[in-house]
């Protein structure tokens, strides 16, 4: 019993850094209607910032992850100008292919860079003990940055002008257009934004297990499962749903093979989406 | 009389907003009937509730006596109802004849390909579109793509059309052109249940008049009798302008 | 539909692709053409999914390895005819298609797409456990399995033949299809799936039809294929990056069009031809692949059918 109940708090704490992962999909989701099918690919790249950073330059892990937020952005910014803005107001089928187009380009050029081989940075942290358990110290520490990005966030979006800019864009692109803001300037952080929360929830999933350049696909996965479980558009809706697959995970770990579980996930998806198609959190939208 | 379209007791609400209240509605045959009614007064959702877009929270929605409620819209459109948009959805890949052909094949008379395609020409030619049937509905101005709207939703041969705003952003030479079809539609044999805001149009062109407000019958009767309505003039008070437009046709 | 020409081309075509290598007796040829035959008929039943109904199906190649690996099974197992097998394989995937189609074609865009992904995955996982399938080690054809045909250098020539009669096929139908009242709701379900439904055009149904229907020549094709291979295992068999060419074959070719996908298919192979000098370039494969995908869709959204249809009006009557 006991070993169930750490299993799902672990889970838990892994599951807010899901979330994290999800608010940057769902953000871009929400604010130019368009899903960035190139998001596991940016998840293993933070992943690798990490494995860089920490391995390679020899800095403090942690470190990484300002660096991954600045490269994230950067790189969202590029990426919506090339490969997302024209495809605004097109039929969805072309932002599709154009974020998948993108996603195959990083995915192949990580492949010739590292190949498909396992890494593992080791990051030393202490651990908290509790009635025979230890929970691993870079969970814990995972945990409280991913709800500190998301709290940062959340006061960038409702406590700055940029964020008042970015959520009236999101709800009515043409008012905004109106009012003055530059739109296609403000898609375009946007997606940045997005981007970046994808990497640098790569960089801290990199600190808790190893990963190959293939990784991103099964977070892409979860990161879809959660935001339909928190519905599209809806950042705080993402961060629950994270925790709450998180918890799923925790219970179904004891249980069940590891590689059964992106099964369960995906069987998850399909079911919440038949059944649910606006999410369980979903915001209002006419 | 035969009552076509029937609403009875007709609800909806969204969150906490009540969109649509305990709405009767009848059209009958060879009718035109106006739905009017300040912004925000439901007449978009109860054309929505009526060709099955969301379901009603309460009520029947009833086509030719056939209870309609919950079907979704393509059956809708089978059982004879189709549908012209305020903001207009061409399918813009395909030319003039393929989008009437798609109503006429899909329609109530549901036909093959063949006759679909002879019915659509048809149809076009009736709205004006005779002559261009080859160009992809992208390469229509507004006016054509209104005029497309409207033909691709009779090539169904529906036995009731809902109008929603089809003389919005046409010019005073299109707009009575516009009023014009609508006329043959109804002789035809179409009846016609209509959103409009332009007020010298609907009280020209209906038979009766249904006033919304706040999701709910406000008033129902003549052109005549609805624009004396002191409610009604109560209702649409805060716009002066569409205020003389009603006491000047009324 | 038997007067127009368009039909008599294609059979016409399909007859020569399949007897010059056959009475040339020309092994390299075949395998080459082969390759370009299977990939033809992914690209043409995907394009019925993108190009007719606008969605996006990224894990198509699950239609491939599943009837392969029925097929395979009923060969070895049960000792069944080739072509009765490969048929049942093809059924048995487009049922399975139909009944999972309902489920997830509800979904829109981008999760219709995932949700294909993840099929891919799951089926691929659940037959990688699959004992009585081989496992993660496969299927394997005893050399007597070809005995019923001949031998195994009949058999060979006899699947090259079959496949290339499904190619032809997977044309003709594309064709069928698009001139039929079936392929217009389609179409108009690709334009804009609201206003379809509006106009009366039963939505479910259709996608279901269509998706169904996209794997039924896959998946013979896949058993043909696999056969001629004799061995079938799992991660050969539902391989994403083969699914994600198919893709980018039709938008290479042209969407929506009936030549298209079989023109992408040949740029396409000549593309990877050029590239595939050592084994360590297949990662630039997908490289290159991404690039001109976005190229594509970024500029030339219509592939090269559409842009010569915008060039010169006037081939868009005989040139589909």
């Amino acid at each position: 019993m006991i070993g169930i109940l750490a299993s799902v708090i672990d889970g838990v704490l892994v599951g807010s850094v899901y979330g994290l992962a999800a608010m940057g999909l769902t953000l871009i989701w929400g604010v130019m209607n368009v899903i960035n099918l190139a998001h596991g690919a940016i998840i293993v790249l933070g992943m690798f910032v990490l494995y860089l950073v920490a391995t390679a330059l020899g800095l403090p892990p942690y470190g990484a992850i300002p660096i991954t937020i600045a490269l994230g952005f950067a790189l969202g910014v590029a990426l919506y100008w090339i490969a997302v803005h024209r495809m605004i107001g097109r039929p969805a089928l072309m932002s599709l292919l154009s974020t998948f187009a993108v996603n195959m380009v990083l995915i192949g050029l990580g492949t010739a860079l590292w190949t498909t081989s396992p890494y593992n940075v080791p990051v030393a942290m202490p651990g908290v003990a509790w009635q025979g358990y230890t929970f691993t110290g870079t969970h814990i520490m995972a945990a409280a940055l991913a709800a500190l990005i998301a709290a940062l966030l959340y006061l960038l979006l409702y406590r700055t002008r940029i964020g008042k800019a970015i959520r009236a864009v999101a709800n009515n692109r043409e008012g905004a257009e109106l009012s003055g803001i530059p739109t296609s300037r403000i898609l375009s952080l946007a997606f940045g934004l997005g981007v970046a929360l994808a990497g640098v929830s790569g960089t801290l999933i990199a600190t808790l297990f190893p990963f190959t350049i293939l990784s991103g696909e099964a977070y892409q996965l979860k990161s879809f499962v959660v935001t339909v479980l928190g519905g599209l558009g809806n950042p705080a809706g993402a961060l629950i749903g994270g925790v709450a697959l998180g918890l799923i995970e925790g219970l179904a770990t004891p249980f069940m093979p590891v590689s059964w579980i992106p099964i369960v996930e995906f069987g998850l998806f399909v079911l919440c989406l038949i059944a649910f198609p606006h999410g369980i959190f979903a915001l209002k939208r006419s | 009389m035969t009552a076509l379209l029937t609403l009875v007791g007709l609800g909806k609400s969204f969150g906490g907003l009540r969109a649509v209240q305990d709405l009767n509605l009848t059209l009958n045959e060879g009718e035109i009937l106006g739905l009017i009614g300040p912004n925000g007064a439901g007449k978009s959702t109860v054309f929505n509730l009526i060709n099955g877009i969301y379901p009603p929270d309460s009520g029947r929605i009833l086509l030719e006596g056939r209870d309609i409620t919950r079907e979704p819209p393509y059956q809708v459109a089978r059982h004879g109802l189709a549908r012209a948009h305020q903001i207009v959805q061409p399918l813009l890949g395909l030319s003039v004849l393929d989008n009437c052909t798609v109503g006429a094949c899909f329609g109530r008379e549901n036909l093959p390909l063949h006759r679909a395609q002879d019915v659509a020409r048809e149809v076009a030619d009736s709205v004006g579109l005779g002559n261009r049937l080859d160009t992809l509905a992208s390469a229509l101005t507004t006016a054509g793509k209104k005029r497309l709207e409207l033909a691709r939703a009779l090539s169904s041969r529906p036995r009731v059309l809902l109008l929603d705003e089809v003389l919005a952003g046409l010019n005073p030479t299109e707009t009575e052109g516009m009023i014009q079809t609508v006329r043959r539609i109804r002789e035809g044999g179409v009846a016609i249940l209509m959103i409009e805001h332009i007020m010298r149009a609907i009280m020209s062109l209906s038979d009766r008049i249904v006033v919304l407000n706040v999701g709910r019958k406000l008033a129902e009767g003549t052109p005549h009798e609805v624009a004396n309505n002191p409610d009604v003039i109560a209702a649409y008070l805060g716009d002066a302008q569409l205020m003389a437009n009603v006491e000047n046709s009324g | 539909m038997w007067r127009r020409p368009f039909p008599w081309l294609i059979i016409g075509a399909a007859l020569l692709y399949a007897f010059v290598p056959y009475f040339t007796n020309d092994v390299q040829l075949r395998e080459s053409l082969l390759l370009a035959a299977v990939y033809i008929i992914l690209a043409s039943n995907l394009n019925l999914m993108i190009g007719y109904a606008g969605y996006v199906n990224f894990g198509n190649i699950v239609f491939f390895g599943l009837g392969g690996y029925i097929c395979l099974y009923l060969v070895s197992d049960f000792q069944w005819p080739l072509i009765l097998a490969a048929l049942i394989g093809g059924v048995a995937v487009s049922a399975l298609a139909l009944l999972f189609g309902l489920g997830i074609l509800r979904l829109r865009g981008a999760f219709f797409a995932l949700a294909t992904i993840g099929v891919n995955a799951a089926i691929q996982q659940v037959i990688t456990n699959f004992e009585p399938w081989g496992g993660a080690t496969g299927i394997y054809l005893a050399l007597d399995a070809y005995a019923p045909l001949g031998g195994p250098m009949q058999a060979l020539w006899t699947s090259y033949l079959l496949i290339v009669a499904l190619t032809a096929a997977s044309l003709l139908a594309s064709y069928v299809v698009r001139n039929s009242k079936f392929g217009l709701g389609l179409i108009a379900i690709g334009q804009n799936e609201d206003a379809a439904a509006v106009l009366g055009v039963p939505t479910p149904l259709y996608k279901a039809l269509i998706y169904s229907a996209s794997a039924f020549l896959p998946a013979m094709a896949g058993g043909l294929y696999f056969f001629k291979s004799g061995i079938i295992e799992p991660t050969g068999a539902f391989n994403l990056q083969t699914s994600i060419e198919a893709i980018v074959m039709v938008m290479l070719g042209g969407s929506g069009t009936i030549l298209g996908p079989t023109l992408g298919a040949f740029l396409y192979e000549e593309l990877r031809g050029y590239l595939l000098i050592a084994e360590a370039f297949s990662h630039f494969q997908l490289v290159i692949a991404g690039a001109l995908l976005l190229l594509i869709v970024l500029f030339v959204p219509g592939g090269l059918l559409g842009f010569i249809h915008r060039r010169w009006p006037r081939t868009r009557r005989w040139l589909e």
